[in-house]
């Protein structure tokens, strides 16, 4: 038995230690937001946050894991109260299929929860780890900066709910 | 509050009117056109065609169905593939029902509730599903109206609607659910409708917000690879390493004692492993990898030798346009051939399908592009009846074209008939997907001028070799399961996409006012590697091939790009595109700064389709050959917009998916295997390599036919890229794609 | 011996070796940039090449710059060095030195006003070229883009800021001289140690340096360091399990690609990537050097070699497999070295294939786990392995972020004792978090 705290809140895991974090979010904890993408850690559509940094769930295994808080896209906000970034990222329509947007949005909270009004170089840098096959980088860097702005003037909507 | 549109016809009217299919109706002045061509027609014994899809599935019913408490749900055989077609369809119902857009409730495809639309493919969704919503919505408009002024006895032209509401000047009122009783809408549709006045729509036309991106975004289930079924079980399937391998032996005494070991499915050289828990499933099918032993054959040509290879394999050579006598090319030719490797749809997610059989039922959700053809394909790989199987489309991952969707069901139909009454989950792995998908054909073209004294083209010549851009299942034999079974299914000879749609041949005829053009479609069946439809088929080396020459040809004539493209075309949506391209770039004041130099490119999709004109700002590395887009300016014409915005995004992701194509992508391999099989051996865009800026201006033409999108900047975006390329550097690369390694030989020390 | 202890050192050996120091030169006239036209097409060609043996661009071009125009920092022992822009760019760059100019910084360590240059520039090397190699590379440099960049001023603590000093440096450690052939060995074993030797400076990293920081000629290639990496031993004391052949440094230095030992990191990676431009047979030459040096393997090892390798290839070499019946509490538990790398690693480590199919290399076989410190192993894990920008290649995710600094030391002394079958190593955990240090910096 494995406790991990995601979003918050503590979970007991019944799984092998070595499984990824990626199937324990989805199988065991039934979140859809980290995405398989290539289980290699090449693309990035897994991306959560553990103890504030972005990490490969796909290539962490939960052994690592105990007593480090996870977040997941999830805990960034709800659909009826969304988050900054989730707001950020619908007032952008930073999405064409969408599959990345999970990856991505986590990628950019531990970036922006350092680094509070980063350049776009800096972004640009930042968020290299992650994929985008549909083309939507634009607007995926136009919605990072919008939650930056966001964030800092402290104007967004709601505290970002607590997820799941 | 809108005022009553068209309609006013009883609904017996209708009904009389069902089984002939022509009726006038309208007694709107505007329409008094429509209904004299729509009598002359029936006065010359012409069936007048239903718009859209309507032609095939001419029931209201099958497309809008309004309950007692007045929900709406719309049906469309159409899917969601990120490109935002569900709510512009909703955005088209809405308006013409008159209807808050959230009332509605959109179905996608389902073999067991939806029109069949065949393939959202072919940037068609617009111009099939959406004019076939439009008028059905429209005539159940017409419909409701009618209903309401018989309840009322009011002229229907008196009453208002008003989100679900209608009502009469007197304040008596109606909701739609109360109108709609029993079969009321089960009524053939009219070859003419009542549309809303372009100008004067208010949901149509704007920047309405996708409907699917808040649940994407706060992790509500979205794809395929979010459904869970109670009691469902996860599969993986271990793929043969090459397309011809054959399984020699398979141990499996250890993958059966693996924890959470359900069921191993073997079917010849078909090899899956089902187990309780995802990972579970995975790690058995890495055992099981281990324990497998194939045998493997090479059947691959040299990649090196790869272009030579595909124009010595037989073909079928069609001229598609211009004479059969071959121009005469004297003084004054210009020559030039170019090629295009193999390359991925490359999907984020690789493919997935949930299947369940139950009760002789077997159902599969799948996030393929054609959940009927697939029903046909898959009863076939299972000798069943169609109408017991039933496909259920969710979204998947950005798919592009036909990628390894179907095989993902496929391999979930086998499975879960090994398993009745358990749901199983199968997910291919980055490997599978990368190796496994068919690819955009590798192609090779030639163009050959011949221009007079003024610079003018005088002769045009065009030949391109491809393989076919459609292998989608239809038939069994192209699900890529169905090859490896014990008794095994061959794929079919592949067939030619006919123009004016077309397939390697797709836009290869030159939208141009050429005085003499011959273009010779060099079909070649024999496919040495699985190829189907990647976006835009043809059209993307084609009009790379064209556009580049375009610019070869106007470099010797000492023209501007753009003006030696406006010689040649009269269509004046084609000439606003690029002037309007070419203006918001500032083309005409551009000053070239070292390293930097800028392209120009237009095409009009398939030469029926949205009109796309490209201009970039490149900059070139010497020392390395590495070339990134600075600025890119896009100009697009697809008709009416119905979701401006999204269009938008359909143009920029096209313009950057294809700078990926054209700056980095091959797909390789030895004389028997994919050797891509991951990111790092076929790299696509990072957010390194992105543009400072990508600008696409819509003209937006309400009241036109719909042109799909989705494919048309792919081509313009090759060809902007090598013209800029040539510009900055004076080295014309024609081969794609334009890796460091290319342009730093063609540019030299 | 503390930085303090040797300048005082040096100011001294300054005073009592007046006699041998070597002095500083004259200064050379300058001249107007050279035009493109005034240079040999042939002599570009082969200079193009000679700089992609010499790898010029990696230390002369900073992150992100422009290319030879400068800016990266060295650190070195003595302080930070910024390599200088080497573009003929007339003002900040080298577009005023003549061919006399360049040739005296190549074979002598002296800028064109005469100046002693720093021997991060490796002229102890460059003194090997032969003229005609010369004039080939300034004819290459000189035809590059010109770059107005002004080169930071290096960040050195006295008395290493004192240039003149270079000369004590010089009169001890500086032989001068073109190379000279050794007539019992093949064409192809002198043109590699010409190669190696000169241009390629290989033993600027692979062989360590005394002090003073010059290259202790006793223990040619028994392995150095750049950039905070080993750089193995390329001798007798090569500590890779399987032995390499010229074969396979061939393999390795031409693409990049070699199942039974390494894949390029660190700062082989920009060595690598220039080579796949040198000539073929010029990369063949070296690795026949280099293998000769390393000589061939004890009979003992070879065996032992064999062994590994056959144990690899049956697959027998452990992948962690945890004992998923057991319910630990791995809270109370130190971090499971085996566990993490069942679960971070064994997916693409023990995937069955090889680098060249796209999985990765099998640990067993990698130099980096048998090597004397586990700095580069650490680095790589950390980092990961990426390849080139948008060019396919070997790609490593880095682990940076995912481990603490306690499961990293677990993680790395597990793969080395259990899957290297090498003695631990001493202070991993300092090593580890030192090196996370570092990155914070």
């Amino acid at each position: 038995m494995i406790t991990l705290d995601v979003n918050g809140r503590a979970h007991q895991i019944d799984a092998d230690p070595a499984t990824p974090l990626l199937y324990v979010l989805r199988d065991h904890l039934k979140l859809n937001g980290a995405r398989f993408g290539c289980g290699l850690g090449q693309c990035g559509a897994c991306t959560v946050m553990a103890d504030g940094r972005a990490i490969f769930s796909c290539l962490t295994p939960i052994s690592v894991l105990q007593g480090r808080p996870i977040k997941t896209v999830e805990g960034l906000g709800t659909i009826e109260d969304p988050g900054p970034m989730q707001q950020a990222f619908i007032e952008e329509q930073a999405a064409q299929c969408g599959y990345c947007i999970p990856g991505m949005m986590m990628r950019a909270q531990a970036l922006l929860e350092r680094n509070a009004s980063p350049s776009r170089a800096e972004i640009r840098d930042h968020m290299t780890p992650n994929l985008c096959r549909c083309g939507t980088h634009m607007r995926i860097l136009r919605a990072i900066e919008r939650a930056a702005r966001a964030m800092q003037s402290g104007t967004a909507r709601g505290a970002g709910g607590s997820g799941r | 509050m809108k005022a009553a549109s068209a309609g006013g016809l009883s609904r017996r009217g209708f009904l009389a009117g069902a089984g002939a299919l022509v009726v006038s109706f309208s007694l709107l002045p505007r329409l008094a056109s429509a209904r004299e061509a729509a009598a002359a027609d029936q006065a010359l014994g012409k069936v007048a065609a239903l718009p859209g899809s309507l032609k095939d599935a001419p029931l209201l019913d099958s497309w809008i169905r309004i309950d007692a408490d007045g929900g709406i749900t719309v049906f469309t055989g159409k899917v969601e593939l990120g490109q935002g077609i569900k709510t512009a369809l909703i955005q088209i119902a809405a308006e013409e029902l008159v209807v808050e857009p959230r009332r509605i409730n959109l179905v996608t495809a389902d073999t067991s509730r939806t029109p069949d639309e065949g393939y959202t493919a072919g940037s068609q969704s617009m111009q099939m599903s959406g004019t076939a919503i439009l008028n059905a919505a429209a005539q159940v408009r017409t419909l409701l109206f009618g209903m309401a002024a018989t309840r009322f006895d009011v002229p229907a032209e008196r009453l208002a609607a008003q989100d679900g509401v209608i009502r009469a000047a007197d304040g008596r009122s109606v909701t739609y659910g109360e109108l709609v009783t029993g079969e009321a809408l089960h009524v053939a549709a009219q070859p003419r409708s009542a549309l809303s006045d372009p100008g004067t729509r208010t949901v149509m036309g704007r920047a309405m917000q996708r409907v699917d991106i808040p649940p994407k975004v706060t992790g509500g289930a979205s794809y395929v690879h979010d459904l869970r079924l109670p009691g469902m079980v996860h599969a993986r399937v271990v793929r043969p390493p090459s397309y011809g391998a054959r399984l020699a032996t398979l141990a499996t005494a250890n993958v059966e004692k693996m924890p959470g070991f359900v069921k191993l499915v073997r079917d010849g050289s078909f090899v899956a492993v089902v187990a309780r828990r995802e990972y579970e499933a995975v790690s058995a099918m890495r055992a099981l990898a281990h324990a497998a032993v194939w045998e493997e054959q090479p059947s691959l040509p040299a990649q090196s030798d790869l272009y030579a290879y595909i124009q010595r394999l037989p073909s079928q050579d069609t001229v598609i346009s211009g004479g059969t006598a071959a121009p005469s090319f004297g003084a004054g030719t210009i020559a030039a051939n170019y090629s295009r490797p193999y390359q991925m749809h490359a999907a984020i997610g690789p493919s997935c399908a949930v299947g369940l059989l139950q009760d002789g039922i077997l159902t599969i959700w799948t996030h393929s592009q054609g959940v009927y053809p697939l029903r046909t394909a898959i009863a076939e790989m299972l000798r069943m009846p169609a109408d017991q199987v039933r496909c259920i489309h969710m979204e998947g991952a950005g798919c592009y074209g036909h990628n390894g969707a179907d095989d993902a069901a496929a391999d979930a139909a086998l499975i879960a008939s090994a398993l009745p009454g358990q749901p199983v989950r199968v997910q291919w792995m980055r490997e599978d997907e990368h190796a496994w998908e068919p690819y955009g054909s590798a192609m090779v073209s030639s163009v050959k001028a011949r221009v007079d004294a003024g610079g003018n083209v005088a002769e045009w010549q065009y030949d391109v070799w491809s393989n076919t851009h459609q292998t989608r299942p239809g038939p069994a034999g192209y699900l890529a399961p169905a090859w490896h079974l014990q008794m095994p299914f061959t794929p079919p000879p592949p067939k030619e996409v006919p123009q004016p749609a077309g397939g390697g041949d797709r836009n290869a005829i030159p939208l141009y006012k050429f005085p003499n053009a011959r273009v010779i479609h060099h079909f070649i069946p024999t496919m040495p590697l699985r190829v189907s439809a990647l976006r835009a088929l043809g059209a993307y080396m084609n009009i790379f091939s064209i556009e580049s020459f375009m610019d070869e040809l106007a470099r010797a004539a000492g023209v501007d790009a753009v003006d030696f493209r406006l010689r040649y075309l009269d269509d004046p949506r084609a000439r606003e595109v690029i002037v309007s391209a070419a203006r918001h770039f500032g083309w005409s004041r551009y000053q070239r700064q070292q390293g930097r130099g800028r392209g120009f490119a237009f095409a009009r999709y398939k030469n029926v389709a949205a009109y796309v004109a490209t201009a970039f700002e490149v900059e070139v590395e010497r020392e390395s050959g590495r070339v990134r887009v600075v600025r890119a300016v896009a100009a697009v014409d697809s008709g009416e917009a119905v979701n401006p915005d999204g269009m938008r995004n359909q143009i920029e992701g096209g313009i950057l998916q294809s700078l990926s194509w054209s700056l980095y992508e091959a797909v390789t391999f030895d004389h028997i295997r994919i050797t891509s099989s991951d990111w790092g051996s076929y790299p696509i865009l990072r957010f390194q390599g992105l543009p400072d800026s990508v600008d696409v201006y819509v003209i937006n033409r309400p009241g036109q036919p719909f042109l799909g999108t989705g494919e048309a900047a792919q081509g313009p975006t090759a060809a902007a890229l090598a013209n800029a390329v040539a510009d900055a550097t004076g080295a014309r690369i024609r081969d794609l794609p334009l890796t460091p390694a290319r342009v730093k030989a063609a540019i030299g020390i | 011996m503390a930085p303090k202890h040797i300048g005082i050192g040096i100011l001294a050996a300054l005073v009592l070796t007046a006699p041998c120091r070597v002095q500083a030169g004259p200064a050379i006239a300058p001249i107007d940039p050279p035009a493109r036209s005034s240079f040999d097409p042939q002599s570009l060609a082969h200079g193009a090449q000679l700089a992609a043996i010499g790898n010029c661009n990696a230390c002369h071009t900073a992150p992100g710059g422009k290319p030879y125009a400068g800016g990266r920092a060295l650190t070195t022992p003595f302080g930070t060095i910024y390599g200088t822009n080497i573009t003929p760019d007339p003002e900040t760059g080298i577009g005023r030195w003549s061919e006399a100019a360049f040739s005296r910084a190549m074979r002598e360590g002296l800028d064109r006003q005469g100046r002693h240059l720093y021997p991060a520039f490796p002229y102890d090397h460059f003194t090997k070229l032969s003229d005609e190699d010369v004039k080939s590379i300034y004819a290459f440099i000189m035809t590059r883009d010109p770059v107005r960049a002004e080169t930071p001023p290096n960040a050195l603590p006295f008395p290493f800021n004192i240039r003149a000093l270079i000369g004590v440096w010089k009169g001890l450690f500086f032989e001068r001289g073109i190379w000279q052939p050794d007539t019992g060995q093949s064409a192809e074993w002198n043109r590699g140690a010409y190669l190696a030797e000169g241009l390629g400076h290989c033993g600027a990293c692979h062989t360590p340096r005394n002090a003073l920081g010059a290259e202790k000629k006793r223990e040619f290639f028994a392995g150095g360091e750049a950039d905070g990496w080993h750089a193995p031993a390329l001798n007798a004391r090569s500590p890779s399990p399987v032995p390499w052949t010229a074969a396979s440094l061939y393999a390795y230095l031409r693409t990049g690609v070699d199942d039974l030992h390494a894949v390029p990191a660190g700062s082989m990676v920009p060595v690598v990537h220039n080579l796949a431009a040198a000539p073929e047979r010029d990369v063949r030459a070296i690795a026949t050097y280099v293998a000769a040096v390393i000589g061939l393997p004890t009979p003992e090892r070879q065996s032992q070699a064999q062994q590994l390798l056959e144990q690899t290839k049956r697959g027998e070499i452990s992948v962690a497999r945890v004992d998923t019946g057991t319910s630990k509490a791995p809270e109370d538990a130190a971090p499971d070295g085996a566990a993490i790398y069942a679960g971070a690693c064994g997916i693409c480590h023990d995937s069955g294939r090889t680098t060249s199919s796209g999985g990765a290399l099998q640990l067993a076989l990698s130099s980096a786990v048998a090597l004397p410190t586990p700095r580069n192993l650490i680095y790589i894990i950390q980092q990961g392995i990426l390849p080139t920008e948008h060019e396919p290649g070997r790609f490593m995710p880095g682990f940076d972020g995912a481990l603490t600094s306690g499961q990293l030391a677990a993680l790395v002394a597990y793969i080395r004792t259990d899957l290297g079958k090498a003695p631990a190593w001493q202070d991993v955990r300092a090593e580890v978090e030192k090196i996370m240090q570092e990155k914070q910096q």
